[in-house]
């Protein structure tokens, strides 16, 4: 007996951290790193308890592998293991190192939104809800005492924090105040839930149909700009998966390129930008296996898009202030849409 | 986390806050499918008993084409259960949706939910039936032939209006070919041929000449069929049925025939034939009540939500059931998080004022208003220049003590304790002999017992629960280490244990018990104002060289006392006091706790200082063990060595001592040394001998602890130590303590 989820959880951990490590998580690069793989499970899990997951923590034991150190390594006989304990551990504040020395001091926040939704037919909103996070890089000296505030943290509906943040007061007043982590984290995710309106930022045409009598259907999809205040769409692109009747496509994109797998019946349509004067569009004709009758589903279509500079919940962070060191740090904020699981349902 | 956390909440929680984790555990539901499918299964058992928790996320279980077909499954089981009259058009009109789904599994179940959501709710039955039977024209078999089941399960509910529908259906036959969809047309048309009087027969005649092709479940329902035609319409179907039965009979499959030979006995009059033949009628066409359709999570709530035993919804190996609720309500003490009996000390204060003397800041103890009612007092005392003392170690008592029980131990004990109290010393010793005498037996109980009541404590400080779970080696007194874990658990611990101490003058610090509470101001000489204070074996925040201690104030005088605070401190050369934050008000009845800081520059001098309150000044000292002048430090067993090679000659010193028996065991051998002195254990290789490490807190040097067990009881005691005099005296603790 054991909570699944805790199992579940941790293997994900586990190959996170490998991925964290060496790039990729498969077959040939565990045996190719089994060394490193070992020490790091080894830290990992201490007699089937995880012990040390923090991706941080795990980099101070035991330091990934680069071509250098390889090659001293093989040389001298040595493993990668520190010989040292990380410091910070132990220490009342245990997600930061102490010692902490940049001559640039910087801190950089992403806002990232990613918008989830379910767009039926007639193009009416179905399901829409925002999922954000703030992404945090922090290179500061010393122990720095961060407050963030926002220009409407009302709108964030459920929240998860890192350990750094002070709850309290982010209950009492709605601020952020914590001892940021050294390097990259994630300071915050947050969910705005569906009762507020979610504008969605762009729309599509489409029209798919089949004939019952030919093995041909036409298939035509336009992919538009709305609410997006201003901003451009960026990186859109359109992936469907096709009926199983569809042998093959014979597209014309007025813009970007097109894949269609006869294989695993994807297609992809990589768009790019959206200019609103001209909208993007992809015409053409199905060919349909002959003999079999008309697919009684039409595809879905999967819209991926960025949109830079606008945090879609209407977000803001009204300021950050530092605390506990005297130097000025040079604090940045960048703001980011994108399309989470977003179906348009034809 | 979140997961164990809805488990708490599922189980114990009011309706009004179980709200809170529906929010958390929907957020999950973005994470990777290997997690989404757990909590679904998870939320799935949550929706089936309170509905109302998830139906402001109803739009979050929306299934997206892309998901895996097992988490559409159990989306759609939710989005069932979820289903109610206000939602339904919504919930259905997604149904509608995923039926044209490419993913046919899905569909059939799409059908089965629709069905479901069709018993459940009445007044959309017809809709549900009525776009059941469009589906009936689909081009896919396999759902026609789910949709057919359900219209089965939902006509057998009101049968009479639907005459049409069986009609309908009864057209199919010739063109459904699976078995269960056919047998379910089958069984239909058998039960409600009433209805449909000139159809029946002729699906027989159909049916009849298929038979031979037939499924199984397909030929049992033709008999049925034929038989229950023979009743009813025995006109036109005599000879088709006595075909069948014939046909039957000399099936492949036993059952089948067993069935036929049954059915001929029973419908067709012989002479032979009894009584039953009579009730033929009866028996077919009697009234069936309708199949309910259920919710195959329905079974699954006895398990522990969250739980592999939950998942695979079969009993795992290890699975606790959760217990049921206690009958009696715990005693209201276990949701204190401090010392939790301070308030009720005022109902027994008037029995023991007539025995207590009152004595000068440090006076006799009882001062503990404990309500520990069944330990033994594990006590010695000893003779120690002019004042007694007497340390007594108390348990606190477990909750599930009856009443009685207790206020009887507490009479007994009150008598032991004023006993002790009026004799002289001598007779004080020999009685705390025989009392300690009586604990020797009473040590491993009172281990368990230790363990009952951080458990038993539930609710507000969760953490520290959760830490003593994870603190698997039984000994009741921690280990002192930095780490975040064991600190939290000797704070609880201070909660739990609760001692009487005076003072003690002479160097001797015996240890037993936890963290151990000593007496600073007593209540009689304090008029009501009672102190007490213990060394929480916690670095103290802000001066690395302080010693950190508790003191526990408490006001058991019926008028605020005001601003409360340390002053005058006369402190020795080169000791330091960091004094506690001067507290406002305590009302009566009320207890404070502070940390103050106190460099004792490693000696064991006492530290006098004055406690003021807004009236009074009170002369206190405070004097340390020499054990809690250091700090536990981590070393390896090699570092151990080589520290150790550095401290040799007048530095080392040597006793020798015997073990008693009930030191014999390695977890009782550490635990005595780490409650006599704030050391940290060394790994050790070999097994009979122990290691343990420490700092003087203000100095920074070594100390070294090494206890070698040799044969039998004999064993070595071994401390290097550049401070000699902390040295010796620490031997000297130690030897007391193990010889216990």
């Amino acid at each position: 007996e054991v909570p699944p989820l805790f199992v579940i959880e941790f293997l994900h951990r586990v190959v996170d951290t490998f991925q964290d490590y060496f790039g990729v998580c498969s077959e040939v690069m565990i045996k190719d790193n089994v060394v490193v793989v070992y020490e790091v499970l080894e830290e990992m899990l201490d007699n089937g308890f995880p012990l040390a997951t923090e991706s941080n923590i795990l980099k101070e034991l035991i330091k990934p592998p680069t071509i250098l150190r390889t090659v001293v390594n093989t040389i001298t006989g040595s493993t990668n293991v520190g010989d040292q304990l990380p410091t910070g551990q132990l220490s009342v504040v245990p997600w930061r190192r102490t010692g902490v020395k940049y001559t640039n001091n910087e801190a950089y926040f992403d806002v990232i939104e990613e918008i989830d939704a379910i767009i039926d037919k007639s193009g009416s909103t179905i399901t829409a809800e925002i999922q954000g996070v703030i992404d945090a890089c922090v290179k500061l000296t010393g122990m720095p005492d961060l407050t963030l505030s926002f220009m409407n943290p009302r709108l964030l509906d459920d929240v998860s924090f890192h350990p750094c943040v002070r709850f309290k007061r982010w209950e009492s007043e709605r601020i952020l105040s914590f001892i940021p982590p050294d390097g990259n984290f994630r300071l915050l995710s947050y969910h705005v839930s569906a009762q507020n309106l979610v504008a969605i930022p762009v729309y599509v045409k489409h029209n798919i149909s089949f004939r019952d009598s030919s093995s041909l259907g036409r298939f035509e999809i336009t992919v538009g700009p709305k609410q997006t205040m201003g901003k451009t769409v960026e990186g859109v692109m359109v992936t469907s998966q096709m009926p199983k009747g569809v042998l093959n496509m014979t597209l014309t994109p007025s813009q970007g390129t097109h894949i269609f797998d006869p294989v695993t019946k994807l297609l992809s349509w990589d768009v790019g930008k959206i200019n609103p004067q001209k909208l993007p569009s992809l015409k053409g004709s199905m060919s349909l296996q002959a003999g079999t009758s008309k697919p009684d589903e039409n595809p879905t279509i999967n819209l991926q898009f960025k949109i830079q500079q606008l945090a879609i919940s209407g977000l803001k962070v009204n300021r950050l202030d530092m605390y506990g060191e005297k130097y000025k740090p040079f604090k940045g904020i960048k703001y980011m849409t994108k399309a989470g699981k977003f179906q348009v349902r034809t | 986390v979140v997961m164990a956390v809805a488990q708490l909440y599922f189980h114990l929680a009011p309706k009004a806050e179980v709200g809170v984790i529906a929010k958390a555990l929907v957020r999950l539901l973005r994470s990777h499918s290997e997690v989404q499918y757990v909590v679904l299964q998870n939320v799935a058992t949550m929706s089936i008993k309170r509905r109302g928790m998830f139906e402001p996320y109803l739009k979050s279980f929306y299934i997206r084409s892309t998901d895996p077909t097992q988490i559409k499954i159990l989306k759609l089981e939710v989005l069932t259960n979820l289903a109610n009259e206000t939602n339904i058009s919504t919930i259905l009109r997604e149904f509608q949706t995923y039926i044209r789904s490419m993913d046919k599994d899905f569909v059939a179940a799409t059908i089965q939910a629709i069905g479901r959501c069709a018993t459940n709710i009445g007044k959309v039955r017809d809709t549900c039936l009525n776009g059941l039977v469009q589906l009936l024209s689909n081009r896919d078999e396999l759902v026609v032939a789910e949709s057919v089941v359900v219209i089965k399960k939902l006509l057998q509910m009101q049968p009479a209006q639907h005459s049409e529908i069986i009609k309908h259906m009864a057209k199919l036959t010739d063109n459904i070919q699976v078995p269960m969809a056919r047998a379910s047309i089958l069984w239909l048309i058998g039960e409600y041929c009433e209805h449909v009087p000139k159809i029946a027969p002729d699906v027989l005649r159909k049916m009849a000449k298929s038979f031979t092709n037939e499924e199984d479940i397909v030929k049992l329902q033709v008999i049925n069929l034929a038989a229950k035609l023979y009743l009813t319409n025995s006109k036109q179907s005599k000879l088709l049925t006595q075909y069948v039965l014939n046909l039957a009979k000399y099936d492949q499959n036993y059952d089948i025939r067993d069935r036929a030979r049954f059915i001929r006995q029973l419908i067709v009059p012989t002479e032979k034939s009894g009584a039953l033949n009579k009730y033929a009628k009866k028996l077919f066409l009697a009234q069936k009540p309708a199949p309910i359709l259920e919710s195959s999570f329905k079974d699954r709530d006895h398990f522990q939500l969250g739980s592999l035993s939950h998942l695979l919804n079969a009993k795992a190996v290890g699975y606790q059931e959760l217990p049921d609720w206690p009958d009696e309500a715990p005693d209201p003490s276990v949701r204190n998080v401090e010392v939790p009996e301070w308030t009720k000390c005022t109902s027994r204060e008037k029995r023991k004022e007539k025995v207590e003397k009152p004595f000068y800041s440090d006076s006799e103890g009882e001062s503990g208003p404990t309500e520990s009612a069944d330990s033994e007092p594990e006590s010695v005392s000893e003779e120690s220049g002019r004042r007694r003392s007497s340390w007594r170690a108390r348990e606190e008592e477990e909750e599930e003590e009856e009443e009685e029980g207790a206020k009887k131990a507490k009479k007994k004990k009150a008598s032991q304790g004023r006993k002790s109290h009026t004799e002289t010393s001598s007779e004080e010793a020999s009685a705390s002999e025989s009392s300690s005498s009586g604990s020797d037996s009473g040590s491993e109980a009172e281990a368990k017992r230790r363990k009952v009541p951080p458990s038993s404590r539930a609710g507000p400080k969760e953490i520290s629960l959760l830490d003593l779970d994870d603190f698997t080696p039984p000994p009741p007194q921690p280990v002192p280490s930095s780490s975040i874990v064991s600190t939290s658990l000797v704070t609880d611990l201070e909660g739990l244990t609760l001692t009487d101490t005076s003072l003690a003058p002479a160097l001797l610090s015996p240890a037993f018990g936890a963290v151990r509470t000593y007496e600073l101001l007593h209540r009689m000489a304090g008029e009501g104002l009672s102190v007490e204070y213990c060394f929480s074996r916690r670095p103290f925040p802000g001066d690395p060289h302080m010693v950190a201690i508790q003191i526990q104030i408490s006001n058991n005088t019926d008028a605020e006392v005001k601003s409360l605070r340390v002053s005058e401190p006369k402190p020795l050369s080169g000791m330091r006091i960091q004094e506690f934050p001067e507290i406002e008000r305590l009302a009566p009845g009320d207890t404070a706790s502070v940390v103050m800081g106190i460099d004792f520059c490693d000696s064991t001098q006492a530290a006098n200082f004055q406690l003021c309150t807004h009236t009074r000044h009170f002369y206190v000292s405070i004097q340390p063990p020499v054990g809690e002048l250091m700090a536990p430090v981590f070393m390896s067993e090699n570092e151990f060595k080589k520290e150790q090679g550095k401290l040799t000659g007048m530095s080392e010193i040597t006793e020798k001592l015997m073990l008693p028996e009930k030191c014999w065991s390695d977890h009782a051998i550490v635990q005595q040394v780490t409650v006599a002195a704030n050391v940290g254990r060394v790994p050790c290789g070999a097994d009979n001998e122990y290691r343990f490490a420490a700092k003087t807190v203000t100095s920074g040097s070594l100390v070294l602890i090494t206890l070698e067990r040799r044969e039998g009881a004999v064993a070595q005691l071994t401390v290097n130590s550049e401070k000699m005099v902390i040295g010796t005296m620490l031997v000297k603790d130690i030897v007391q303590a193990l010889a216990q």
